[in-house]
């Protein structure tokens, strides 16, 4: 209904209302920051497992943008992640050993891949365009191999980072530093992307995501969009395969493999595409896990491999919004039985 | 006779043997009232997808104005100021009604790549959307999922998004198709308060509709125009009765 | 005799035998997706379960390896009628994401089973007297092994393609690929067909699984992931759903792949992905594909 003024009264006043509060923070957005923290100073023994942990939240947080957003579904992110570890790697054993510097060229050498490599496949759609994501990164781990006198192949390259801003050692015995220094950096890469999201750029990528077809018949020039956010997905992606090898100061060919591509969508999936901290429960959960089954059951045998294949069954049969899509079912209905139905 | 707003001179289209547009030449006016009629496969929609730049035409050419945009993208030919209706919702499903006409405001008026600023923010977007709700009566409906609405309600979504667009020609493809009867006079009224200064370019199967609406209609056959005229000539048109109107009881 | 003669017939004996091989294996995968439009990443665990059930077969009961490659089909293409009625049956109208995540974790679950009872290590198997060895044709010589996968995969071809082309089951197939709707409106029963198809180009998968034992240097565990790769390429270049697209699409690229890592041992092996995007670029429904 509207006024006499003009000026929009009842529900609409209501609606507008809720889109102009919807990307303010939640109170609970805080929770995943204390926890981080409380590791630390909790738990130092399990600081190295914690910084993997976030990494890997940094990495499927990339792979969000592109698949829970944007509806683009790609089973060879690791094309930009491993680019990002081999070039901050090949700058810290080529005498440009700053970690900030290492971070940067990562991002801008991801980025330059996902522009290429964006422009060429997102021409394609469906099953063609995953047999051609999976095509290119397969390809980038046979010429990581093939020029080993480069990558190191197998061996890898070992490097030493210098201080951050030439103040802060990096130490990879305790994780101390190394522990802050990554969660800094997702908690900035974090920022960027929540900002994007709530953006009428992210909202355009879900438009995408939810119907292509109408998105060109309202004017939206649908494949330079997607090549724009697959850049800016590929450029954290390369942050955080930079982050990975730093804090390990070595890298190897593994950077590159299908299967940790395959790994990153099933942390996706199993917290939950489309939604931000989908990909904090999923890497968390699945790290923990898999960290667990192997301390119990031991890497010998592939009981873990064997779990993560049904995980990822039933997850699609019977819930395929993730654990932060049960999550948020739990916490309506909870909300629902105290305050009545919310609209 | 005034200069058309949207013009095509000796559009073809074929798909291997099969003509599906054959020669049309065909003049939106400005500010028309304009309806497209032909029993089924007659080549109505294609001519639309030609219009707007989803499908490229075998030979010819459309313009608008006087700007010739036969090569020109289906995204380029919206902000140049053409837009649509699909016969079959197109909508984007899982979005609420509000955030439907926002993503086409944004692109329209060019904030659609807004990076830094929340989409909540841009209070003209939000603006034009309440407007837009309000002229259609769909704004106790603004948080409600597409999905969640009856099919009536989502065809009138479908014209408050081509609407959204600012347009000077509306292409509108059978938009009271598939609403139950009890619904169809809430399409009917929206279209006949669409604003006088857009272009309106109708295809619609119900006679009713087509004579309550049109001051002008081309008849379509088999991909090419068999006539045109105001709908008294329409009406009295002895081949058009033969091949068309004599199908249907008509009033 | 030229050496020029030697190294190209020794590309061409290599490469087609390969060919054969990725034919056999891709072809089942290339029906499921153009019939059903199903994505199933888990064809190569079918693959790899036929090669299993070959090598115990001839290993474990010293049954003759034509007969195993026999039993590996029947087992297979029934086993895969169980997985087609118990889980991909609630997936065809889901996204292709969600088709492709419930197959890969059954590629994962899989290769952790087949390790469980194989281990990680590669099984061969003793091949019969009349495929060991080498033939001498007079220019240039052959592994036995590898004549009989040609001669084996160009009997499997024609059948397949008499059984598509001749036989009213086969029309049935053609029809449901080509317009299913249409198929359907015409009384076939597409759900049975493809029920049976699904079956038949498991069992297949499986015949290629324990025809290539020898051919790849033993079957192992990783073989449902590694050749996934090879396997989506053959159809994606070969256009989804299109046999004789497939069938020249294996034919090429197998022949490219071998001449590719026998002429640059350093680098060959990615040769065929750079085709393989390149041709995609050109055609993204692939050479023999419908627009």
């Amino acid at each position: 209904m509207t006024s006499s003024t003009g000026t929009p009264t009842g529900s609409l006043a209501r609606s507008v209302q809720f889109l102009q509060r919807r990307h303010r923070f939640h109170w609970a957005e805080i929770i995943p920051w204390i926890l981080a923290i409380a590791v630390f100073y909790l738990l130092p023994g399990y600081r190295l497992l914690a910084t993997q942990i976030l990494v890997m939240i940094l990495f499927a947080l990339s792979l969000d943008l592109i698949v829970g957003y944007a509806g683009i579904i790609s089973l060879g992110h690791t094309a930009f992640f491993g680019t990002g570890a081999y070039i901050t790697a090949l700058m810290a054993s080529n005498d440009i050993p700053d970690p900030i510097l290492g971070l940067i060229a990562a991002a801008a050498g991801a980025a330059v891949l996902g522009l290429v490599s964006g422009w060429v496949l997102l021409r394609t759609t469906g099953l063609t365009l995953l047999v051609l994501t999976m095509a290119v990164t397969i390809m980038l781990q046979e010429l990581a191999n093939d020029f080993d006198e480069i990558t190191g192949g197998f061996d890898g390259i070992n490097f030493t980072n210098s201080e951050i801003l030439g103040l802060i050692e990096l130490d990879q015995l305790w994780y101390s530093s190394s522990y802050i220094y990554v969660l800094v950096v997702l908690f900035f890469g974090f920022l960027t992307i929540r900002t994007i999201v709530y953006a009428p750029f992210g909202r355009m990528l879900i438009g995408i995501r939810e119907n292509t077809q109408r998105m060109s018949a309202i004017g939206t020039p649908v494949h330079q969009r997607q090549v724009s956010v697959y850049i800016i997905s590929a450029a954290i992606a390369g942050i955080a395969g930079a982050l990975w090898v730093q804090v390990q100061g070595n890298v190897t060919t593994e950077v590159y493999t299908f299967e940790l591509s395959g790994e990153v969508l099933i942390m996706l999936i199993l917290g939950g595409t489309g939604r931000l901290y989908g990909a904090f429960l999923g890497a968390t959960v699945y790290k923990i896990l898999e960290s667990t089954t192997e301390q119990v059951l031991g890497t010998d045998e592939p009981y873990w491999q064997f779990a993560i294949g049904i995980v990822l069954i039933l997850t699609v049969l019977f819930a395929r919004r993730g654990l932060f899509g049960i999550f948020e079912d739990i916490v309506k209905k909870f909300k629902g039985a105290s305050k009545g139905e919310v609209q | 006779m005034i200069e058309p707003i949207l013009e095509t001179r000796g559009l073809d289209k074929n798909f291997g043997a099969l003509n599906v547009a054959r020669n049309i030449n065909f003049a939106l006016a400005p500010g028309a009232r304009h309806a497209i009629i032909g029993p089924n496969g007659a080549g109505k929609t294609t001519l639309i997808n030609l219009l707007t730049g989803v499908l490229k035409p075998s030979a010819g050419s459309v313009y608008l104005g006087t700007n010739d945009i036969t090569k020109m993208a289906e995204h380029q030919r919206v902000k140049h100021g053409i837009a649509r209706t699909f016969q079959i919702n197109t909508l984007f499903m899982g979005l609420s009604v509000i955030d439907n006409l926002n993503l086409a405001i944004s692109e329209r008026m060019g904030n659609a790549t807004g990076i830094l600023r929340p989409a909540g923010n841009y209070s003209e977007v939000m603006e034009e959307a309440g407007r837009i709700l309000s002229t259609l009566k769909l704004d106790n409906d603004a948080l409600t999922e597409i999905h969640e609405l009856p099919y009536g309600r989502q065809r009138l979504v479908e014209i408050a998004i081509a609407l959204a667009l600012d347009p000077k020609v509306l292409l509108l493809d059978e938009p009271a198709a598939g609403v139950p009867s009890a619904e169809s006079h809430i399409i009917l009224d929206a279209v006949d308060s669409l604003p006088k200064d857009i272009a309106v370019l109708i295809i619609e199967h119900d006679m009713d509709v087509v004579f309550r609406f049109a001051e002008r209609i081309t008849v379509l056959v088999r991909g090419a125009i068999l006539a045109e005229g105001d709908p008294d000539e329409i009406a009295a048109d002895k081949e058009v009765q033969a091949v068309y109107l004599g199908e249907s009881a008509h009033v | 005799m030229s050496s020029f003669l030697i190294e190209i017939t020794t590309v061409l004996v290599f490469g087609l035998a390969f060919s054969m091989l990725l034919f056999i294996l891709s072809v089942g995968l290339s029906i499921t997706m153009g019939l059903m439009g199903f994505a199933n990443l888990a064809h190569g665990s079918f693959a790899m379960a036929g090669g299993y059930v070959t090598v115990s077969m001839v290993s474990k009961t010293g049954a003759p390896f034509a007969v195993a490659l026999l039993v590996s089909f029947v087992i297979v293409a029934l086993l895969s009628i169980l997985f087609e009625r118990v889980l991909y049956r609630h997936l065809y109208r889901r996204p292709e994401l969600d088709q492709v995540l419930l197959t890969i974790g059954i590629v994962f679950a899989s290769i952790a089973t087949v390790t469980f009872i194989w281990g990680p290590d590669p099984q061969l198997i003793l091949m019969p007297e009349y495929l060991s060895g080498s033939v001498d044709l007079g220019f240039n010589n052959f592994p036995r092994y590898h004549i009989f996968m040609i001669v084996a995969g160009a009997i499997i071809v024609a059948a397949l393609f008499y059984g598509l082309e001749r036989t009213n089951i086969g029309a049935q197939i053609r029809a449901a690929v080509d317009n299913r709707r249409m198929a359907e409106s015409c009384g076939i029963n597409t759900g049975r067909i493809f029920t049976w198809t699904f079956a038949l180009g498991s069992g297949m998968a499986a015949l290629g699984g324990g025809l290539g034992i020898q051919l790849l240097g033993g079957i192992k565990p990783v073989f449902a992931l590694e050749y996934l790769v090879i396997f989506l390429i053959v159809i994606a270049v070969g256009g989804m759903g299109n046999i004789r697209g497939t069938f020249f699409a294996a034919l090429i690229l197998g022949i490219i792949d071998f001449a590719g890592k026998f002429y640059f041992p350093e680098g060959g092996a990615f040769i065929i992905f750079a085709v393989t995007i390149i041709v995609l670029l050109i055609r993204p429904h692939g050479l023999f594909g419908k627009a």
